[in-house]
């Protein structure tokens, strides 16, 4: 008998659902820097604006937003219409470009996908991360809005006690967008169908999520069904952390927290039945 | 002693033919209820060889089936064999881009498949940047790329763009970068298709040895290439696939023969029906044919004899240039030469033409060789149709004793040329 070798890499067709290997990701790491840096510095070469162009879209969305809903008469929970549509702005737009992103995530590198391999979840995850980046830019401008709206005497409370929940929130939302973004992208390999269920999917749902009204708006049984959505109940708290308007319900993020993990999970599995093969099918 | 770093099992590759659509679904169906039953995929024991010029039953063909070999290491595997017989998949599964639909294998070791240079190389970032992220890519970490950096520009030749976004280079400045990133690839086992097409001569050598170098320092190389030379040369082990099965392993030397055996073809015509025809509104061919003097199809010729290429067309339009060439590549697949027909002989009225090549005799040295046919009009230049391997020839030695199948024993190169020799002596 030959001696036993200790193999780095067994390859079969079918391996246990749970072979997620989340240590092959770290090794990875050095990748997903370089993936969020080449995203980040990429996008605005040869622009002039560069990185100004992060501050002027949510600006003018919420300038448009002030001034459509503002004659509509929509209801801002006692918060300044500016700053309540720029903090709406500011989170949703970092949780549907990450789920917009994510959902792609099989059918935009399969160039590169087909040719070599590494973990697909790097991809992903740099998607995520380079989001947060973003995401942290932008929140520069909203602090300035917000000290605006808070040194004019708007009747604005800061929770403090909570405050340090906030990274959490927006971490919640990445993990929520993530899971969704990664189960859409396993699921468009083989039947493109859902490419098109995703695009009207994602604009409709904004308008499930308390961006641009607040849940109070609504009573009774519709208030309930929109704060079971993670997004709504996330938006609405960071909206009572930093303003004292809204709602903020251990229940509905609790709910939140576990739906998304049990999501999450669920997208794992999904995605990794589907990343052996799904250049065969893409 | 050596050990063996990859070994691969009963290995099989099944893909579903045609479009993905309402049938699929339901073939997915199926599979799930047999699975959920316990049973069997049901649609692992159909499927056919993968003969793509063969019309099958089934939807379902096995690009690799059967496959069984080990390599140790230090190896340098050239994986040849035609088109479509799995080359490219087997290195797709090896390479973890794709799973095997049956059996398995085992790797020890760091892999690096570079079935393509530079992926992943993005046209805005400057090739500095594009260094350290494709590095990473085909899965170096930082630091080791940082170690190697100037190695890698040194290599490359394109210091002077090294800061300049990829976009800008020429073709083969982005070639010849790429190849240096993974030229210098820490890992141990390295995957490489045919990436040596690309750049220019001198870069193509550089490459090559390279990649010997690679081989002697105790990495494992597996290497796939239509070029037989550059496996010849390579290589020191090889395997041979026919239509997705495992035709031959072992020495390089014999493992080339055999396929230089298989891929000659005793046919000295091919015909086509008129409605198959390859071709286009200008003109489409009818015939081509290998004759000997005497106009009689043979594809057999000894030294001495002239070999001739009819070709069989019919031009559709008037007025039209439509100009037929011939070249003749070796089995490796290397052009000896080309050749059109003089001015006067370019047909321009309408119908059905035939035309003749006859090759100068005692020139092509014993072996053999195929044809390529191909025909384009002139103002605008048009490719009508372009028949690569149509047609194949031998040329056998003269002397009836014996077919001298053995390349070692008859005198080298392509061409075999009576020089005049002079000896002067004072």
């Amino acid at each position: 008998m030959q001696q036993k070798q200790d193999w780095d890499i067994i390859v079969r067709p079918h391996n246990s659902l749970f072979s997620i290997n989340l240590r092959e990701v770290w090794t990875y790491k050095d990748l997903i820097f370089l993936l969020v840096k080449r995203d980040i510095t990429s996008v605005y070469k040869q622009t002039i604006l560069g990185p100004l162009w992060m501050f002027i879209q949510p600006i003018f969305a919420t300038l448009i937003y002030t001034f459509t809903f503002g004659q509509a008469n929509l209801s801002t929970d006692g918060i300044p219409a500016l700053l309540f549509y720029l903090i709406g702005q500011t989170f949703w737009n970092y949780f549907s470009e990450c789920l917009n992103k994510t959902s792609v995530t099989f059918t935009a590198n399969a160039a590169v996908f087909g040719k070599v391999y590494f973990p697909r979840l790097v991809m992903p995850f740099s998607v995520i991360i380079s989001n947060l980046v973003k995401l942290g830019i932008q929140l520069l401008l909203l602090m300035i809005v917000f000290c605006y709206f808070y040194f004019s005497g708007s009747s604005m409370e800061i929770q403090w006690a909570y405050l340090s929940l906030i990274p959490f929130f927006i971490v919640l939302l990445g993990i929520f967008s993530l899971s969704l973004g990664i189960l859409f992208s396993s699921l468009t390999t083989k039947y493109r169908d859902f490419t098109f269920l995703l695009g009207f999917a994602i604009q409709l749902l904004m308008f499930l999520s308390c961006v641009v009204f607040p849940a109070s708006m609504f009573k009774g049984v519709t208030n309930k069904i929109m704060m079971c959505n993670p997004v709504a109940s996330s938006l609405e708290a960071i909206k009572f952390i930093l303003t004292g308007h809204g709602i903020f319900s251990m229940h509905y993020i609790l709910g939140g927290i576990i739906l998304t993990i049990v999501l999450f999970l669920f997208s794992l599995i999904v995605f990794n039945k589907t990343e052996k093969s799904f250049m065969d099918t893409v | 002693m050596s050990q063996v770093v990859i070994e691969v099992n009963n290995l099989g590759k099944q893909y579903r033919l045609g479009q993905v659509g309402k049938t699929t679904i339901v073939d997915d169906f199926k599979r799930w209820t047999h699975k959920i039953q316990g049973k069997e995929d049901p649609f692992l024991r159909i499927g056919e060889e993968n003969d793509r010029s063969k019309k099958g039953n089934s939807d379902y063909v096995w690009a690799l089936k059967d496959i069984n070999f080990s390599i140790q290491q230090g190896e340098v595997l050239g994986i040849i064999g035609k088109n479509g017989a799995g080359k490219s998949t087997l290195l797709k599964i090896l390479s973890r881009t794709t799973s095997p639909t049956v059996g398995e294998y085992k790797i020890k070791g760091r892999v690096a498949s570079l079935l393509e240079v530079g992926t992943g190389f993005h046209p805005d970032l400057t090739g500095r940047e594009n260094v350290f992220l494709n590095g990473a890519i085909l899965g170096m970490t930082k630091t080791e790329i940082k170690k190697n950096f100037d190695a890698i520009i040194d290599f490359s030749g394109v210091e002077r763009y090294i800061d300049t976004p990829v976009k800008r280079y020429s073709s083969g400045m982005y070639v010849r970068l790429a190849f240096a990133v993974a030229a210098y690839l820490e890992s141990e086992i390295l995957i490489v298709d045919e990436v040596l097409a690309v750049g220019d001569a001198e870069f193509k050598k550089k490459c090559l040895g390279k990649m010997s170098e690679v081989s002697k320092v105790g990495k494992t190389v597996l290497f796939v290439s239509h070029e037989i030379n550059a496996i010849k040369e390579l290589c020191n082990k090889g395997i041979l696939l026919e239509n997705g099965k495992l035709a031959v392993a072992g020495n390089i030397k014999h493992v080339i023969d055999r396929y230089v055996e298989t891929a000659k073809q005793k046919l000295a015509k091919r015909e086509w029906m008129a409605q198959e025809r390859p071709g286009n509104d200008f003109a489409k061919i009818d015939f081509v044919k290998i004759v000997n003097i005497q106009r009689q199809e043979n594809c057999v010729f000894t030294f001495e004899e002239t070999v001739g290429i009819e070709v069989g067309y019919e031009i559709l339009q008037n007025n039209l240039r439509v100009n037929i060439c011939v070249a003749v590549y070796s089995n490796t697949g290397q052009l000896i030469f080309m050749s059109f027909p003089e001015k006067e002989l370019v047909k321009t009225t309408a119908g059905s033409h035939s035309i003749i090549c006859w090759f100068p005799k005692e020139l092509l040295n014993i072996d053999w060789y195929t044809i390529r046919v191909n025909a384009h009009t002139f103002y605008p230049t048009n490719l009508i149709f372009d028949l690569i391997d149509v047609l194949q020839f031998e040329i056998i030695s003269n002397e009836n004793k014996i077919i001298l199948t053995d390349y070692e024993d008859k005198i080298s190169g392509v061409l075999k040329i009576d020089c005049k020799w002079e000896l002067t002596s004072n």
